[in-house]
């Protein structure tokens, strides 16, 4: 088992304290809301996303563990300003970074690497997901998303 | 600490093989009992010596073996009827666990009898294995599903219980033991008020059996279950225990060889119970284990594992209470060894996971009680829970890594 230090960074532990783009977005286009049955996360994500399909604005709301948190803190300010389809690419590449053990964070992932410590603890690789499968739900146009 | 009790908690450990294998680096501090508990060595060789020694299906070879594994399997019954003190063996029942258990009454007791209008009353505080077979048979039936309130001290409001016994009433199941606050419910009492209005009751015995002496006939319910991996026995096994006249006159919770006298194509007649109950091959070894594990406990004794918990308790909740931002949820003056807590600025997943880099195992989530994490306002909790192996020294490894939490996310 790595050290608890890779999980708990200080990035994540700054992010888990003073999230950034906390707060309901009014008005906006899309949302969804997470749950995670498993440790009871409920995770609000709205945004708004322009005619040419570009993410002008995302905040989150909710309650749950400092990785879920820290989730989406880092991941509402990585989508700023993104199409749809970048956003959705970096959702794969954020997926793999926290369940493929063989592979080098990808460059593109910038400070969303700090995650990475999460691969270690499959039960709280899903803390680290939930806040994309919300984000993922809202450009969707589901209204409810669970991790189960 | 009890220098006393925790001596006997030393030399019992010994007995538990996991207990001495170091957990990422550490002294192993298994803190949940309540979710399952750990193994001793007898209830492990029983399991390996029937399969090594005298494995076969029971009730129908006539052969050695098969004769040896039935009056293993069939032994159990007589251990359990002492361990909860049942009047008479063929009021046994061995089920997968307690879920089971209680799916079995709801289906072949209680919903026969549910109509428009009638109600099922349960409380506040139940798992949802207590829950939602109850919810299953009501919306089947047009019956409603009345709940008792819980006290913000974590124990149930029996003036409440008492005005929620109506006419319509016709079935009461609350836990013996809440396995999220560790309240323990005054349950004699709760019992005889039903009794008093001739409604039948289930006591919900999950985590009253591994913990304190039960008596069934002094508690005076109807049907009275628990699980086998709670009392130190495998997991996949448990117990219904049900009045004789009340399981004879319920029909089969599901068919199969085992359960019946006759079968022809035109017509099944039923066996007798407990045979009723047990269709299909049984967890065989998994019995006979369970049976180890109830004859461990005995040779501990009840009435000494209770007290030694009660002293780990009050040790435990003294420590905990002295630490800045951590606050107890269930203070009732009855519990057994639970102890739910939450932690200012550290969500119990987060705790879970560094105190499992020291070697410490507490549940963390909802245990299985949403409802009851609405009722006090929390999406989940922290819980260190005890058995008879548990000592000072896993408190204090406890406390210390609560200290790194606080530490971390200050």
């Amino acid at each position: 088992m790595s050290n608890l230090r890779d999980l708990y960074q200080e990035v994540i532990l700054d992010h888990n304290k003073n999230p950034r783009n906390y707060g309901v977005l009014e008005p906006h286009t899309h949302a969804a809301d997470g749950h995670n049955p498993l440790c009871g996360d409920q995770l609000h994500v709205q945004l708004n996303l322009s005619q040419a399909g570009t993410i002008e604005a995302i905040q989150f709301t909710g309650d749950g563990c400092a990785i879920s948190k820290a989730s989406a803190s880092i991941m509402t300010d990585s989508l700023q300003g993104l199409t749809i389809a970048e956003a959705q690419e970096l959702m794969a590449q954020f997926q793999t970074l926290v369940t493929d053990m063989s592979k080098e964070p990808d460059p593109k992932l910038g400070k969303l690497a700090v995650l990475a410590g999460v691969r270690e603890y499959p039960m709280r690789v899903k803390c680290a997901t939930l806040p994309w499968h919300t984000f993922h739900a809202a450009i969707q146009g589901d209204v409810e998303v669970s991790t189960e | 600490m009890s220098v006393m009790a925790n001596n006997v908690a030393h030399r019992i450990r010994d007995d538990f093989p996991i207990l001495g294998k170091p957990m990422n680096g550490h002294r192993l501090a298994f803190l949940d009992s309540a979710a399952s508990a750990q193994k001793p060595q007898v209830v492990i060789d029983a399991e390996r010596e029937c399969y090594e020694s005298y494995y076969a299906n029971i009730h129908r070879g006539v052969y050695s073996l098969s004769q040896q594994s039935t009056q293993a399997y069939e032994a159990v019954r007589g251990v359990v009827k002492r361990f909860i003190n049942a009047p008479d063996e063929r009021e046994i029942v061995f089920v997968r666990g307690a879920t089971e258990a209680i799916n079995l009454v709801a289906q072949s007791f209680v919903r026969p009898k549910l109509g428009p209008g009638d109600e099922v009353l349960i409380t506040g505080m139940e798992h949802h294995a207590n829950i939602v077979p109850w919810q299953m048979v009501t919306e089947a039936t047009g019956a409603k599903l009345v709940v008792v309130p819980v006290n913000d001290d974590g124990t149930l409001d029996v003036a409440a219980y008492r005005e929620r016994l109506n006419e319509r009433t016709r079935f009461v199941s609350f836990v013996h033991v809440s396995n999220t606050l560790g309240t323990v419910n005054p349950a004699e009492e709760m019992i005889a008020l039903a009794k008093a209005k001739s409604i039948p009751v289930l006591l919900d015995g999950a985590q009253s059996a591994p913990h304190m002496p039960v008596d069934i006939q002094a508690l005076g319910a109807d049907f009275y279950c628990f699980s086998g991996h709670k009392t130190y026995g495998p997991s996949g096994v448990g117990v219904l225990w049900g009045r004789l006249e009340l399981l004879e006159a319920m029909p089969p919770y599901q068919g199969g060889g085992d359960m019946i006298r006759t079968v022809s194509f035109e017509k099944t007649e039923y066996a007798e119970p407990p045979q009723r109950f047990e269709a299909g091959t049984p967890n065989i070894a998994g019995v006979i284990g369970m049976g180890a594990g109830l004859e461990y406990l005995e040779g501990v004794g009840m009435a000494a594992v209770a007290a030694h918990e009660q002293t780990l308790l009050s040790y435990a909740t003294e420590q905990l209470k002295a630490l800045p931002g951590l606050k107890i949820i269930g203070t009732a003056p009855q519990k057994t060894g639970v102890i739910s807590f939450v932690m200012e600025d550290a969500h119990p997943h987060d705790i879970g996971t560094i105190l499992d880099m020291d070697g410490v195992a507490v549940r963390t989530g909802h245990h299985c009680t949403q409802p009851l994490m609405a009722r006090f306002g929390v999406p989940a909790t922290a819980r260190a829970s005890f058995g008879v192996y548990t000592v000072g020294d896993d408190i204090d490894a406890l406390v210390s890594g609560l200290k790194r939490v606080r530490k971390m996310f200050a």
